[in-house]
């Protein structure tokens, strides 16, 4: 019995121990007019599973390169500057926290991808809690799987695309998650490249160069929740299949070329909850198949919708079309889409059987506007005289509209999104 | 001439044509902005009216009213009164008389439901829209002698500045749409009144739809401040160039 407490208690002083070391490990701080004044100093002391303390200050430490399992952390955002030569801090371990930084002045470079923070090859790194200011890449994750990006606000001041990177950069990872942020004056805003299984939530993405967010071969994400506003062109989604879009606010998208939402070869995707307000176009498709997209708002969109005659099995139902100057564009006369069951506030029709649904169907595309397609110019005519005449006459004798274009049952009421 | 022009307005008042025009127009306006649940369609329904209507009834209106007062005409010539103020008291009136029923009976309601620069914009095209067609149709019933003559060119002016000059232009757009026509477009555009303030108010509503490549161009000229001065300057143009025209036959016409 005696002999037995006394094992119980050697082992449990034997735990904590094993805690300490192996599990909470040593802090480490950094502290100016300490021994340890540089990142580097204690990166380089440090064993795996050690955190850091960074106390507030400039540091200017050219590239750190974090190669082992640490946890970093900022202490009223010290400041790391790369004196606009170095990619600033560079993660090539796995389990590594990085948190409350302002890192700034990274280096720009036409070969190499110089970021604020890179991880190359890593798991499980977050890094949160940062403020990125005039950098060339902000946030780069490189072969990264479970890596979370959070809460960081990342500002760039690009006025040329081909001299700025992205805010956001992912490349061939898995399982990513994009939470928070907010990104502002860089080429793209999040930029997804080979990227699977990952989320981009809540996240702002404004007054970006090109993109708000670019989205290629990305099979099977998801982005939630998050505003794309005022970015030069949009969102681009493209060559991707299993996207799901919830959600998420498109506003503001001005210019010949820019789109709410740009869709490029999508299939098996879910569009759905999104707010589409005030774009040139609000989603523009092309080769999209077996896509859904329902309970929208389009509002105050040049065209609400521009589909291609090479889309297919696009599902467009349950949506609220208010004050766009065009519901729908088209290029052909070929319609393998659905149309039914969306409110459009433009539908004159009637509801004798009081079933909500009205009994006439709803031609959502005008002949000017297919005019306008072929002849932008004419677009000085709309709203004239002449126009509507010829609208009228088109909608009673379709003749150059594709006749298949059509919702059987218009709402008679907007949907209560 | 200030009696002149009381006598003209109190002539027209008299009629009693202006004040239904008035009062049917308020309760379209009116209906338009509470039938519509949001105040951007009435304002579009409104817009067709104000490009529509409003021309119609000032240039058939006018031309009706001058063919009427011939013998008014006449007996004023006979007076120690110069013919220049005599036509422009008969100008005056007529557009004193329909601005103040259109801002009355469309003004007041846009901008109540529409106190933005828009809806003033607004209120401020159909003002010139009607004085420019006052102006048209004194000239087109200074020409001819002939009522029906001059009632036909009027509705056939209304009708080509109305419809057929914009299908004129689409027919232009097609046959020459290899060509950059932004440019000439908007040149074009400035030898229609109506096509102009369409125009100048559609940059106003339709704005997202106008930012494609051919929308930017006319948005930098007439969306700034100087585009917009120089559309109402051409306007204004198009108040002064017909009724000089007219004024000049009138001083010279055998009545």
């Amino acid at each position: 019995m005696f002999i037995g407490s006394r094992v119980l208690k050697y082992f449990i002083v034997y735990i904590i121990v094993l805690n300490a070391k192996f599990l909470n490990g040593t802090t480490i701080y950094v502290i100016k007019s300490s021994k340890i004044n540089t990142i580097k100093k204690a990166v380089s002391v440090a064993a795996n599973s050690d955190t850091i303390i960074v106390s507030s200050g400039i540091y200017f430490e050219k590239n750190i390169i974090i190669s082992k399992s640490i946890t970093l952390i900022g202490e009223n955002l010290p400041i790391l500057d790369g004196e606009n030569k170095y990619e600033i801090v560079s993660i090539k371990a796995s389990n590594v926290i990085f948190n409350g930084f302002k890192i700034q002045h990274s280096g720009h470079g036409t070969l190499d991808d110089l970021a604020g923070i890179k991880i190359y090859d890593s798991k499980n790194v977050t890094i949160s809690n940062n403020v990125l200011d005039d950098t060339f890449f902000g946030i780069y994750v490189q072969f990264g799987i479970h890596c979370i990006v959070k809460n960081n606000t990342i500002t760039a001041y690009g006025i040329e695309e081909q001299q700025i990177g992205n805010g956001i950069h992912c490349w061939k990872s898995d399982s990513l998650q994009i939470i928070g942020n907010t990104i502002q004056g860089h080429r793209d805003g999040i930029y997804f490249e080979f990227v699977t299984h990952s989320i981009i939530w809540r996240n702002l993405s404004k007054k970006n160069i090109r993109y708000g967010l670019h989205f290629m071969f990305s099979h099977n994400d998801a982005y939630i929740s998050n505003v794309f506003t005022e970015n030069g062109a949009g969102v681009a989604v493209m060559f991707t299949h299993g996207v799901k879009m919830f959600n998420n606010y498109f506003s503001n998208n001005w210019g010949d070329a820019a789109f709410g939402l740009l869709l490029k070869e999508i299939s098996d995707s879910y569009i759905n909850g999104n707010y589409f307000n005030k774009n040139t176009t609000g989603i523009y498709m092309e080769g999209v198949n077996k896509t859904q997209v329902q309970k929208n708002i389009f509002s105050g969109n040049g065209w609400a919708i521009k589909i291609q005659a090479s889309c297919m099995d696009v599902k467009i139902n349950f949506n609220n079309f208010f004050g766009n100057s065009f519901d729908v564009g088209t290029n052909g006369t070929l319609v393998l889409n659905s149309f039914d069951y969306n409110y459009w506030d433009k539908y004159e029709g009637y509801d004798i059987n009081k079933d909500k649904i009205g009994d006439l169907p709803y031609r959502p595309i005008s002949m000017f506007s297919m005019i306008i397609e072929q002849n932008p110019p004419a677009m000085i005519l709309f709203r004239s005289i002449m126009v509507s005449l010829l609208d009228k006459t088109e909608k009673i004798i379709p003749s150059l509209t594709p006749e298949n274009l059509k919702d059987n049952y218009p709402l008679m009421s907007a949907i209560k999104l | 001439m200030r009696k002149v022009v009381k006598y003209v307005i109190l002539d027209i008042l008299k009629s009693k044509i202006i004040l239904s025009y008035t009062l049917v127009l308020f309760l379209i306006s009116f209906s338009v902005f509470s039938l519509e649940d949001n105040t951007a369609k009435g304002l579009l329904s409104l817009l067709n009216i104000e490009l529509f209507v409003l021309p119609l009834v000032s240039i058939i209106f006018s031309t009706i009213y001058i063919y009427n007062s011939s013998e008014f005409i006449e007996l004023l010539v006979s007076q120690p009164l110069k013919r220049k103020s005599i036509w422009l008291s008969l100008f005056y009136g007529l557009s004193v008389s329909l601005v103040v029923s259109f801002f009355i009976a469309s003004g007041l309601p846009v901008l109540y439901y529409e106190p933005t620069v828009t809806g003033l914009i607004m209120v401020l095209v159909g003002c010139l829209l009607s004085i420019i067609f006052v102006a048209i149709a004194l000239l087109a019933s200074v020409i001819t002698r002939d009522k029906a003559k001059g009632i036909g060119m009027a509705i056939f002016l209304w009708l080509y500045f109305a419809i057929i000059f914009d299908g004129l232009v689409l027919f232009l757009l097609i046959q020459y749409a290899d060509y950059p026509l932004e440019k000439p477009m908007m040149i074009i555009s400035a030898c229609n009144p109506i096509d102009l303030s369409r125009i100048v108010i559609l940059l106003r509503l339709d704005v997202s739809a106008l930012m494609g490549y051919t929308g930017a161009v006319f948005k930098d000229f007439f969306g700034t401040t100087k585009g917009l001065m120089t559309a109402v300057t051409v306007l204004l143009l198009w108040v002064f160039i017909p009724l000089g025209f007219s004024l000049r036959i009138f001083r010279k016409k055998d009545l």
